[in-house]
């Protein structure tokens, strides 16, 4: 219960991005002439909100398969980077290793690496929830905007930058929390360089290819201090616990 | 319009199987390991940072700074994001300040026909 109240706070920053995004593919996806029901399969299933909104107009424009998967796998291509954080963490989670790995969104990859577990929660089952509560959320909004989407009398638009908000304090968590500036300094050159010079559509995937890379190149010029205290903290016997979550620096 | 929905269930299909598949990658390619490789034990540890710093560039990544209003309104609501981060240290927070004051500049000051 303790880790379930936990895990509760941790997502309710994501739940005002979730709804905004979700009620917005819902009322799109009612305009485009499909019922309720495509929503809610669409959030179970697919739970991505840039792709399922783009996948709208792949879907009134009636865009071949091979468009479409070849759309998606552009659109989605920088989630391949987020599991390598996680690869332990999430393989010992037994019968739950797969729902963890298909819900790594956004925005539950930006809360689990930032996240900072006091010590009588279960770091597993809080993982978790917050994954199941998130999905659950994103489920409700995208069928909310399906059903009752036209009759919302606010203009919400606007609301989505309470991502941004979020994905930025995250940012600024992790600068206190780690020693080192480099890998963060590491993004922001990349992603604002290939900003400039391949504009707002291309960028993502050589920045985050070329950070890579550079972060690759820096272990071996860069005495890996944070390995050091990682090791250091597992000598002073810490807990079990910390010791499995492999992003306590 | 009418909708074939063999069509769109396939479609949806591809699209859920194309996400699941981009999210899978490195557990598929590095998952099975007794041992990962220390290279990728380093990387989720400094990743993180650099990842994050970089969705927030992609969240912004629409923003006009050629045109009126030259992105102000972005910009100046990641400024009080930060300012009330740094001085509360309240997510909940940081995120409605800026929130708030983003929905407040795009209907007030730079009202942008879109």
């Amino acid at each position: 219960m303790k880790s379930f109240v936990f895990a509760f706070k941790q997502a309710i920053p994501v739940f005002f991005p979730y709804l905004f995004i979700g009620i917005a593919f819902g009322v799109l996806m009612n305009e485009a002439g499909y019922s309720a029901g495509w929503s809610f399969l669409s959030g179970v299933f697919i739970y991505a909100g840039s792709m399922q909104i783009v996948m709208v107009s792949l879907l009134t424009t009636g865009a071949s398969l091979g468009t479409i998967a070849l759309m998606t796998f552009f659109v989605n291509a920088r989630h391949i980077f987020y599991g390598i954080a996680f690869i332990d963490q999430f393989r010992k989670m037994g019968r739950k290793y797969p729902y963890m790995v298909f819900t790594l969104t956004d925005e539950v990859y930006s809360i689990l690496c930032s996240i900072d577990y006091p010590d009588d929660v279960d770091i597993r089952k809080t993982d978790f929830y917050i994954t199941l509560i998130l999905h659950l959320v994103w489920i409700l909004s995208c069928l909310a905007g399906a059903l009752f989407g036209q009759l919302i009398p606010y203009d919400l638009a606007g609301i989505e930058f309470s991502a941004t908000a979020f994905f930025i304090t995250v940012c600024m968590n992790q600068w206190q929390s780690m020693d080192s500036h480099l890998p963060a300094i590491t993004g922001l050159i990349s992603a604002l360089a290939f900003y400039f010079i391949l504009g707002p559509s291309q960028f993502i995937l050589p920045a985050l290819a070329v950070s890579v890379l550079v972060l690759i190149v820096m272990k071996s010029r860069w005495p890996d201090d944070q390995q050091k205290n990682r090791g250091m903290e597992v000598e002073a016997g810490l807990t079990e616990q910390a010791e499995e979550n492999s992003y306590e620096y | 319009m009418s909708i074939n929905w063999i069509n769109t269930l396939e479609a949806l299909l591809v699209v859920a199987l194309v996400t699941i598949l981009t999210r899978s990658l490195p557990f598929l390619f590095l998952g099975g390991r007794k041992e990962l490789p220390d290279t990728v034990s380093y990387l989720g540890t400094v990743l993180p940072a650099a990842i994050m710093i970089i969705l927030v560039v992609f969240c912004l990544r629409n923003i006009g700074l050629s045109a009126y209003p030259f992105g102000l309104p972005e910009l100046l609501s990641v400024a009080v994001v930060i300012i009330v981060h740094r001085t509360r240290k309240n997510v909940f927070l940081s995120i409605s300040a800026g929130t708030g004051l983003y929905m407040v500049l795009t209907r007030t000051l730079f009202i942008t026909a879109s």
